[in-house]
């Protein structure tokens, strides 16, 4: 008799919570920032729920290297969550283009980005977008402010300049001039290749004329960076060829090493685990440029699975997302990933304002191998992280470095045929 | 001449019965994705979302396209380079473990015996960043220990120089491993009966040339045994390269072995998209490598290797 009592009490219970939660729609959003975990729960997910009752959100990331394998096994076996988080170009197109995402070019508030932030996440003809622009990642350089004072140094600005400022490091013997491995491979291409090869091939005009074939990897402005990767090496530090991605962060943060060579999305670590005052320079011009170019590059969108049941609320999330509360939260709440939308926003993190000042000074450009020219096999991008790295080795000249991924490319790129 | 078969013998449905669990199981989740493999390789990724039959296209693109022979050939070698290390390092050092531990005037047998064996039930991912930790130019112990012994100077990164990175990797890996045909080579060695020992001490065999000219041929087929879980497992490994070098598995490709070219291609890596096609192909040629040296095996070796009854 109890129980039968009890069982019927907790059936009640239960029809009475479930009713109640019914009426809420729960949206799952794939992510590969699992390091963003506490700030979507502690403060995006709440500012939205607030806003919109009705509709929650559960934020469920995967670890970034197996991001893309993860979210196309999971989108074919149609166990994928309602939102996604996108890459950039075509990785986030193929998805489209399987009709595994929502169409979004008529989503309300995607009036808010331009063109050049939509680029990553539409058609190629730019008619159709189906990801709303979330972030973009400056290149640049962080330094050790206290070490730069201690030394007497100045931040440099041209390329000489920071040769100079590496020699004086080096010659006072206390610190590790710059701080970087090539282990892992792809901070010599992102960080290295990417971070200052801007100014040689003059942003967005080098890549346009790279995806057209007029111009050619074993040309000059293609070279040129690779050259001065190899310069690098003799100041990294003993062992850098064994160095790791962490290796490097550690080194800098504990105040062993005066420049880091780095990506915007480090501010966020750095100011956790340094003490010191740090300091940020875009890539030192090499002489001779006019202007100067910095990597400002799309990386995080977000869209809408395209077999999601509930895509009215999907797009009022995404519509929230375009919108300038939401800009501002997230370039707040995660310093580095800038705002790509219109919208005004002010950012708190002295460093991180540093590194959006740059777009005033200097045009933004994406990293040249994102677009279209890493669409085949092999795959361009990734040939240019062995490429760096062996450069870096002095496994490769830089010569032999452009001539491997001209190759590469010319074996599938009709325009380089 | 014959006596009328009055009783056909029966269907013995016990055995259909008792074998269907294990049959049903091993079809489902080894031979129907077997199968499944090797029919993907035989298709590639058409125009939209289509499939189309291509026959052996994908193995001529793999073994003819100098792109796809280079990375699968560089691959395949240093697989075998792998295999080799493990041969010449894991397998004596296992067997000459197992024969002191086998000794029976060693003292804290079990000890070391459980001691050697740890590392083989230690996760990849941990042996990989413990040993990356240790050989670390920057704050590894490995650069300290021979500082302190005086050959500071023969310190290099191995993990990022192409010339040693693989042999490296081996020797972790061996390090790992090591365990398992000492364990299998132990329990071979303590199942040789008494009696056939003490008949080699009569004869006047002893010590060294009891263990050359009895034990080891008495211990062959353990042995061969060991040597076939090594291929397999060899040409089969990914997870520490993985964990190690990524799975672009520099520096310059040199550490990349069949398991880490099947990831790259299979499920693609960062804007390298994953061809499923290409993929099933890389793993069905691998299936064939592996089919390969077991039957050589088991054809070549095993069937004239003599065996001893006790």
């Amino acid at each position: 008799m109890t129980t039968r009592k009890t069982l019927t009490l907790t059936t009640a219970i239960a029809l009475c919570a479930s009713g109640a939660l019914a009426q809420d729609v729960t949206l799952t959003i794939e992510s590969w920032r699992n390091d963003d975990i506490s700030i979507w729960r502690n403060q995006i997910i709440p500012a939205f729920e607030a806003a919109h009752p009705g509709i929650r959100l559960d934020f469920q990331p995967t670890a970034p290297a197996q991001y893309n394998s993860a979210l196309n096994s999971k989108l074919d076996a149609g166990t994928a969550g309602d939102i996604i988080t996108c890459r950039a170009f075509d990785a986030a197109l193929q998805l489209f283009e399987r009709d595994q995402l929502s169409d979004l070019t008529d989503l309300d508030g995607m009036e808010n980005f331009s063109d050049v932030a939509k680029s990553a996440w539409s058609t190629d003809d730019g008619s159709q977008t189906f990801c709303v622009p979330l972030a973009s990642v400056i290149h640049g350089f962080i330094y050790n402010a206290e070490i730069f004072e201690e030394l007497d140094l100045e931040v440099p600005e041209t390329e000489e300049e920071f040769f100079a400022v590496l020699d004086a490091i080096e010659e006072d013997g206390g610190y590790i001039p710059m701080a970087m491995g090539i282990n892992d491979q792809w901070e010599a291409a992102t960080m290295g290749f990417a971070n200052i090869g801007v100014n040689y091939w003059r942003g967005e005009e080098g890549r346009a004329a790279l995806i057209a074939g007029e111009s050619r990897l074993t040309d000059d402005e293609w070279v040129a960076p690779f050259e001065q990767l190899a310069r690098w090496s003799p100041y990294l530090g003993r062992g850098f060829e064994s160095q790791s991605y962490p290796d490097s962060q550690n080194l800098f943060t504990l105040g062993r090493a005066a420049i880091y060579p780095a990506g915007s999305w480090e501010i966020a670590g750095f100011r956790e685990q340094a003490d010191f005052e740090m300091g940020a320079f875009p890539p030192p011009v090499p002489a001779g440029t006019d202007g100067c170019f910095i990597s400002d590059h799309t990386d995080m969108g977000i869209g809408l699975n395209a077999a999601s049941e509930h895509q009215e609320e999907g797009r009022a999330f995404l519509t929230w997302v375009a919108g300038s509360e939401a800009s501002n939260l997230f370039a707040n709440a995660i310093p580095g990933f800038f705002p790509l939308s219109d919208a005004e926003v002010t950012l708190e993190d002295p460093l991180a304002q540093e590194f959006i000042g740059w777009r005033d000074q200097c045009e933004s450009t994406i990293r040249p191998f994102h677009q279209i020219v890493s669409r085949g096999t092999p795959n361009l991008s990734n040939e240019s992280w062995t490429a760096s790295a062996n450069v870096m080795r002095g496994t490769w000249t830089p010569e032999e470095a452009g001539a491997h991924l001209q190759d590469g490319l010319s074996s599938w790129y009709e325009p380089h045929q | 001449m014959s006596r009328p078969r009055t009783k056909r013998r029966p269907i013995r449905w016990h055995i259909v019965v008792f074998l269907a669990p294990a049959v049903l199981i091993y079809t489902a989740i080894m031979i129907i994705p077997l199968f499944g493999t090797l029919n993907l390789s035989l298709f590639t990724r058409g125009e939209g979302n289509t499939r189309e039959f291509v026959g052996l296209a994908n193995f001529v693109t793999l073994f003819t396209d100098p792109r796809w022979s280079g990375a699968f050939w560089n691959a395949t070698w240093n697989n075998l380079w792998f295999f080799i290390v493990h041969m010449l390092v894991q397998n004596p050092i296992g067997i000459a473990l197992a024969a002191i531990l086998s000794s029976p005037r060693l003292r804290f047998a079990a000890f070391y015996r459980t001691a050697i064996f740890i590392p083989a039930i230690l996760s990849f991912v941990i042996v990989g960043f413990v040993w990356r930790l240790i050989l670390s130019p920057l704050w590894g112990v490995a650069p300290n220990m021979m500082d302190a012994i005086g050959i500071g100077d023969w310190f290099s990164p191995w993990l990022g120089q192409e010339s040693s990175a693989l042999t490296t990797l081996a020797l972790i890996s061996v390090w790992q491993f090591v365990g398992i045909p000492m364990m299998l080579i132990y329990a071979a060695l303590l199942s040789i009966p008494d009696e056939v020992l003490e008949a080699a001490e009569m004869d006047g065999i002893t010590g060294a040339s009891q263990f050359w000219k009895i034990k080891l041929p008495l211990i062959l087929p353990t042995i061969g045994i060991v040597s076939i879980l090594t291929f397999v497992g060899n040409f089969n490994a990914f997870d520490l390269i993985y964990v190690v070098q990524g799975a672009l598995a520099g520096p310059n490709y040199s550490t990349d072995i069949l398991g880490s070219l099947l990831f790259r291609t299979f499920f693609g890596f960062q804007l390298q998209l994953g061809d499923p096609h290409m993929g099933a192909t890389v793993a069905t040629v691998m299936f064939f490598i592996i089919l390969a040296g077991v039957s050589l095996y088991l054809f070549g070796i095993q069937t004239r290797m003599r065996r001893y009854q006790f």
